[in-house]
């Protein structure tokens, strides 16, 4: 397997606490990542470096044949989406803008691409809907058919099934298990261990103060 | 009702504030949106202070108002957003600070050289008497310029501000995106600030997007809502500043807020 991610000696420091000390790991392409770990363990904080959303205070990240847009990243389910006003397809296809460099107009490619999603994902009959009249599973469905526009090879989802009961949990790690299945890798970090950790080809526990890959 | 428009449409001073109005409420209506979403509605407050100030400064200087505004506003724009992105001030407190700043020194400006006069009380809030023909080419053209900038830009601004995690950790660049959204405000409060007055410019920004956002739930026809609202209040708001003899800004804001109660209005009940 070819090596798709690599983490060295990451340590995250906000203010002066540290939120992630010396994590260090590997992941090969088409792996299945869980990271597990109790509140304030630095799950989040890691996935945020990786994402480079935030930068690490000390070591690095480094990508091996990925591209920065072909990283496709889903965070916590925030309030600020809550009175945004925009239909599931608009979401969708703004997913392929990542392949997109100086021009932004949604060609037939791009527009065959986001019903194709759609449908895999089984939302192709919301797809005039508002997003904020989804529910809370359906939101994640239409956020993974956005990253699956991108043609993402590498999926970093914070706590996708935060809210969501166990049944559609179940039925959102299947469909990952999918995507996961065409070569695309994946990272989830969970609280949800039980759920995830059959999924999972390799997963990722962060302590207090060490992290360790099994 | 018809001979008031037709006496309305007789003056040469209306046609002009007509046609900028018009250009300006349509540039507003499109950047209303990314702003309220973007939580940025306050900025096109504090600006608005900036070009007072700017304006204030640049009447007994003699030198046309837009071009010593436009770039000062800009200024402040790209300052205000720079303060926002590193400094540990918070950016409300930002803007707070520079527009009462500006406004203070245009105040001061203003009174040392002409005295507090009706000057002062136009720029305030607004006046369709201001505007001169050479002006209106220029305000045409630069609403123009951002029809075709937010046209071009419009899935992409879409994308960032949807979700602006996702969309740096796929490598788009936000800041970008922010600052081109800060300058287009500069711009468009300028140009909007004869007419609708420092005071009440940034309303004409806000608004419609506000109202549209209460019945309709898709980007694009939010979007096309606030446009169409836009100028039906900035119209109603001249014929009836004109047939009342209110000042202009307040009137197209009073009209704004009807639209905005209304839609509520039809909101609540259709939900309940």
């Amino acid at each position: 397997m070819q090596k798709i991610l690599s983490c060295s000696q990451i340590c995250v420091k906000y203010e002066s606490t540290f939120a992630l000390s010396n994590c260090s790991f590997e992941l090969d392409a088409g792996n299945f990542l869980g990271v597990f770990g109790p509140n304030g363990s630095g799950k989040s904080t890691l996935l945020k470096s990786i994402a480079g959303i935030i930068k690490p205070s000390q070591g690095s990240v480094n990508f091996y044949g990925i591209k920065k847009n072909e990283i496709g990243y889903m965070a916590q389910q925030t309030a600020v989406h809550r009175d945004f006003p925009a239909s599931v397809y608009e979401i969708v296809i703004s997913g392929t803008l990542c392949r997109h460099k100086y021009f932004y107009f949604y060609n037939k490619n791009d527009k065959k691409l986001a019903d194709k999603n759609l449908e895999l994902l089984g939302i192709e009959q919301l797809k005039h809907k508002s997003f904020q009249e989804l529910s809370a599973g359906q939101k994640q469905r239409a956020l993974l058919a956005r990253m699956l526009c991108a043609e993402a090879k590498m999926l970093l989802l914070d706590e996708p099934t935060n809210g969501l009961d166990i049944e559609t949990a179940n039925q959102l790690y299947s469909i990952l298990k999918y995507i996961n299945s065409q070569g695309i890798t994946v990272i989830i970090v969970s609280h949800d261990i039980s759920g995830v950790a059959k999924f999972c080809d390799r997963t990722l526990h962060l302590g207090e103060y060490n992290a360790g890959i099994a | 009702m018809p001979e008031l428009l037709e006496e309305l449409f007789s003056y040469s001073f209306v046609n002009r504030a007509i046609i900028v109005g018009i250009f300006v409420s349509l540039c507003a209506s499109f950047l209303g949106l990314p702003l309220v979403l973007r939580r940025y509605s306050m900025i096109g407050d504090g600006l608005s202070h900036v070009g007072f100030g700017t304006l204030a400064i640049a009447i007994p200087l003699g030198v046309s108002p837009l071009k010593v505004s436009i770039p000062l506003v800009m200024l402040a724009a790209f300052l205000l957003l720079r303060i926002r992105e590193s400094s540990k001030m918070r950016g409300d407190a930002a803007i707070a600070i520079i527009s009462c700043s500006s406004l203070a020194i245009g105040v001061i400006v203003m009174s040392v050289f002409s005295g507090m006069n009706t000057d002062i009380y136009n720029y305030m809030f607004g006046s369709i008497l201001a505007i001169k023909q050479e002006e209106v080419y220029l305000c045409v053209a630069i609403s123009v310029v951002i029809f075709a900038l937010f046209v071009f830009f419009y899935n992409k601004l879409f994308f960032v501000i949807f979700d602006e995690s996702y969309a740096r950790a796929s490598g788009t660049s936000i800041e970008f995106y922010n600052m081109l959204l800060a300058l287009l405000t500069a711009v468009i409060i300028v140009i909007g600030m004869r007419i609708m007055g420092a005071m009440l410019i940034s309303s004409l920004i806000i608004f419609p997007a506000l109202t549209s956002m209460r019945l309709l739930k898709t980007f694009k026809s939010v979007i096309i809502c606030s446009c169409i609202l836009s100028v039906v209040c900035f119209m109603l708001g001249i014929v009836v500043s004109f047939a009342c003899n209110f000042p202009t800004g307040p009137s197209i804001v009073m009209a704004n807020l009807c639209a905005f109660l209304i839609f509520s209005l039809i909101s609540l009940t259709s939900s309940s």
